[in-house]
């Protein structure tokens, strides 16, 4: 089964400003962004069958509701981000300490070496991508790849709307891929395109790019996407994926969706 | 040009990062060389590359780096060359860094500098006001100058390939009496007539105008036995032509030459007949005097007592000659320079703009211009003898070509590849 780990929205709100989605003036409505994370809770663990670990929600730490960037986890070995904004960066302690208690073996790297988590890894079971330039640095990537002993291939993320690898790139099951390709630079493009067949690729359009419909979680052939989206959908259900819309328009004030509340454990 | 190491280290390859990185290099107008590569044997294994980055200048080869850093290019850590005043005069630091002949940079306040004048078997003197690095022979060491010692902060540049694909570009002391000497006469006479171009561009066009790697002058170096084999007066067309620039010989050469214009001997031997003459044997001993008496080469040109030959041409075309005197030499001719440190700067001197060297027919003055010389030059051994190029190589210059032949027959090929009638 499926496990991911998520944070409630108790704290979450919009306190600085640190990508082009977040203003401080676009206040979240608190009962709404409420509503519409139990509303994705609900949906990940009855209609895909998951299970979620919730962690407490930590006053001060607005952004703790997006557990994505909490690290990354394989084997049982977790490492943790070190967040290239000051201001995310207290959550790094909550975030290893839960995985501290968890059982998993917790891996820091170097101050300097930043690192954004599973908003900046993804991947297949036998490639995984890095997302860089942005948030997370390649040398993070080089660190990750003997940690884990698995093949990493940075790619350079061009735009700041799309600052995440999450925000952009989404690998589903039997091997497809959910992305859009402007958010990459030429030579990302070519080794995505290298690595996946055409036909694998699903492309994303800009207009449901900037809805961040590649922001989505694929637990097996169920995709939990941000709702305003209906060409990625019909895609998606035209090679079998049952498509699960949801209104996250909230967390897409902070520049976040469905993916970067929720962290894949394994 | 400046030049950093940089190392690329992980999944650069299907990622297209490695590709990336020279990509950048390269559109921000510098080059590069890999100079090391390790390919992971499996998908999951890191690959490596280090890569020399080189740019015209200091600034571009920062806006290089700058570039290609957060694509994981990590700069070699490196560090400054350490300095030791020296001694005495003529006394280096005990651990001084005894130079190669081949480009070399020493790391001084973090920059990297070239030094200057690079030849084997010396030292590298340092100023800090300005930052430069010259050689500096043992003997001409003045207490307390600064000294580079040890290896650290020094690096020296493998040598460049040519561009041209000639007899050049693989150059490597490949001797050989056993190969035709045509094509190979016709790659030195091609690249004569090429610096004899350049050195009119520099000329009528300014130093701008001109190639400097290719350089402005041909050094010729020559024993007795060009004047004795009947190799004279294709050398002397090659001066009269304008495609020899700087001479450096020993007594005998321009006595023997001397001799010639002055009694059609050589040696004694009549140069026509090809026999000795009645008291020949003291034809060379009246030239050294009359020589002797007329106060130098060059006044014995202008006088009219030298008329004709190499150093009557070498005069003429204001050759730039150096001639070094040995233990058993008769007279000596004036101009011969008989302290050996003296005829040691006197080379030197002689060297800039050098592209190309003929050695031909001695060994003594072969092996200390080859230890002069930058290994850059392009360097070619002629002697009838397969030792002296062997040994050339052996003493440091393995950038010179070997060419086992009678010296008046290469002189009389390479005169008549470049028009010679004679």
């Amino acid at each position: 089964m499926a496990r991911f780990l998520v944070c409630p929205p108790d704290h979450f709100g919009i306190r600085y400003e640190i990508n082009p989605w977040m203003r401080v003036s676009n206040a979240v409505d608190k009962a709404e962004s409420q509503a519409q994370w139990r509303a994705l809770a609900r949906v990940l663990e009855q209609d895909a069958g998951a299970k979620l670990e919730r962690m407490t929600p930590v006053p001060g730490l607005p952004d703790l509701v997006f557990t994505a960037n909490a690290g990354v986890v394989h084997d049982g070995t977790a490492v943790i981000s070190r967040f290239r904004h000051p201001e995310r960066r207290r959550e790094e302690e909550h975030f290893a300490q839960w995985f501290k208690e968890h059982g998993y073996r917790v891996i820091l790297l170097d101050e300097e070496c930043y690192f954004e988590g599973a908003g900046d890894l993804l991947g297949f079971p036998d490639a995984w991508f890095g997302g860089y330039r942005q948030r997370s640095d390649i040398k993070a990537h080089r660190v990750l790849s003997e940690v884990y002993g698995k093949e990493i291939l940075p790619l350079e993320l061009v735009t700041s709307r799309f600052y995440h690898l999450d925000t952009c790139f989404c690998p589903l099951g039997n091997g497809e891929l959910l992305y859009y390709p402007p958010a990459f630079d030429a030579y990302a493009q070519a080794a995505i395109a290298d690595r996946v067949d055409e036909r694998q690729r699903i492309v994303v359009s800009h207009a449901e790019a900037a809805r961040f419909a590649c922001n989505a979680v694929c637990v097996e052939r169920h995709v939990v996407l941000p709702s305003g989206c209906p060409e990625t959908m019909a895609m998606l259900e035209d090679r079998g994926y049952t498509s699960h819309p949801l209104d996250l328009d909230q967390f897409l004030k902070s520049g976040g969706s469905a993916k970067c509340l929720t962290l894949a454990l394994d | 040009m400046a030049t950093e190491t940089v190392t690329l280290e992980g999944h650069i390859i299907d990622s297209l990062i490695l590709a990336k990185v020279l990509d950048t290099i390269l559109q921000r107008r510098g080059t590069f060389t890999i100079k090391e590569m390790h390919v992971g044997a499996t998908r999951e294994d890191a690959s490596t590359a280090t890569i020399a980055v080189h740019a015209d200048s200091t600034q571009r080869l920062t806006a290089i780096l700058h570039a290609v850093q957060p694509h994981g290019a990590v700069v070699e850590h490196a560090v400054d060359c350490t300095l030791e005043s020296a001694p005495k005069d003529g006394i280096l630091p005990d651990a001084f860094y005894a130079t190669s002949h081949l480009r070399t940079q020493i790391r001084l306040n973090h920059q990297w500098l070239d030094v200057d004048a690079i030849e084997m078997d010396l030292a590298i003197r340092v100023t800090l006001n300005p930052p430069r690095a010259r050689t500096v022979p043992m003997a001409d060491v003045k207490a307390g100058d600064l000294i580079v010692t040890g290896r650290t902060g020094v690096r020296v540049f493998p040598l460049e390939r040519p561009h041209e694909r000639d007899a050049f570009a693989f150059m490597a002391a490949d001797v050989s009496s056993e190969r035709p000497h045509h094509p190979m006469i016709a790659d030195v006479a091609k690249r004569m007539r090429m610096i004899r171009d350049n050195r009119q561009k520099a000329c009528t066009d300014g130093e701008a105008a001109c190639d400097p790697d290719l350089g402005t002058k041909v050094l010729f170096v020559g024993g007795p036995a060009v004047i004795h084999a009947g190799g004279r007066e294709a050398l002397t067309w090659l001066i009269e032509s304008g495609f020899i620039h700087v001479l450096f010989c020993g007594n005998a050469l321009a006595a023997h030459d001397m001799e010639a214009s002055l009694f059609g001997t050589s040696l004694g031997y009549g140069l026509r007949a090809g026999c000795a003459v009645p008291h020949g044997h003291e034809h060379h001993l009246r030239t050294i005097n009359r020589v002797r008496n007329a106060g130098s080469l060059t006044h014995a040109v202008e006088s009219g007592l030298i008329q004709d030959g190499v150093i009557a041409s070498c005069v003429r075309q204001h050759v730039d000659m150096v001639l070094a005197g040995s233990i058993r030499d008769d007279g000596p001719l004036p101009d011969v320079i008989t302290d050996t440190r003296q005829a040691q700067t006197a080379m030197r001197a002689a060297l800039p703009g050098v592209g190309l060297a003929l050695l031909v027919a001695t060994t003594l003055h072969a092996i200390a211009t080859g230890n002069c010389l930058p290994a850059k030059v392009p360097t070619v051994c002629v002697d009838i003898n397969p030792a002296v190029p062997t040994k050339l190589s052996d003493r440091g210059s393995f950038q010179s070509i070997g060419l086992v032949m009678d010296a008046a027959s290469f002189l009389r090929q390479l005169a008549q590849a470049l028009g010679w009638e004679g």
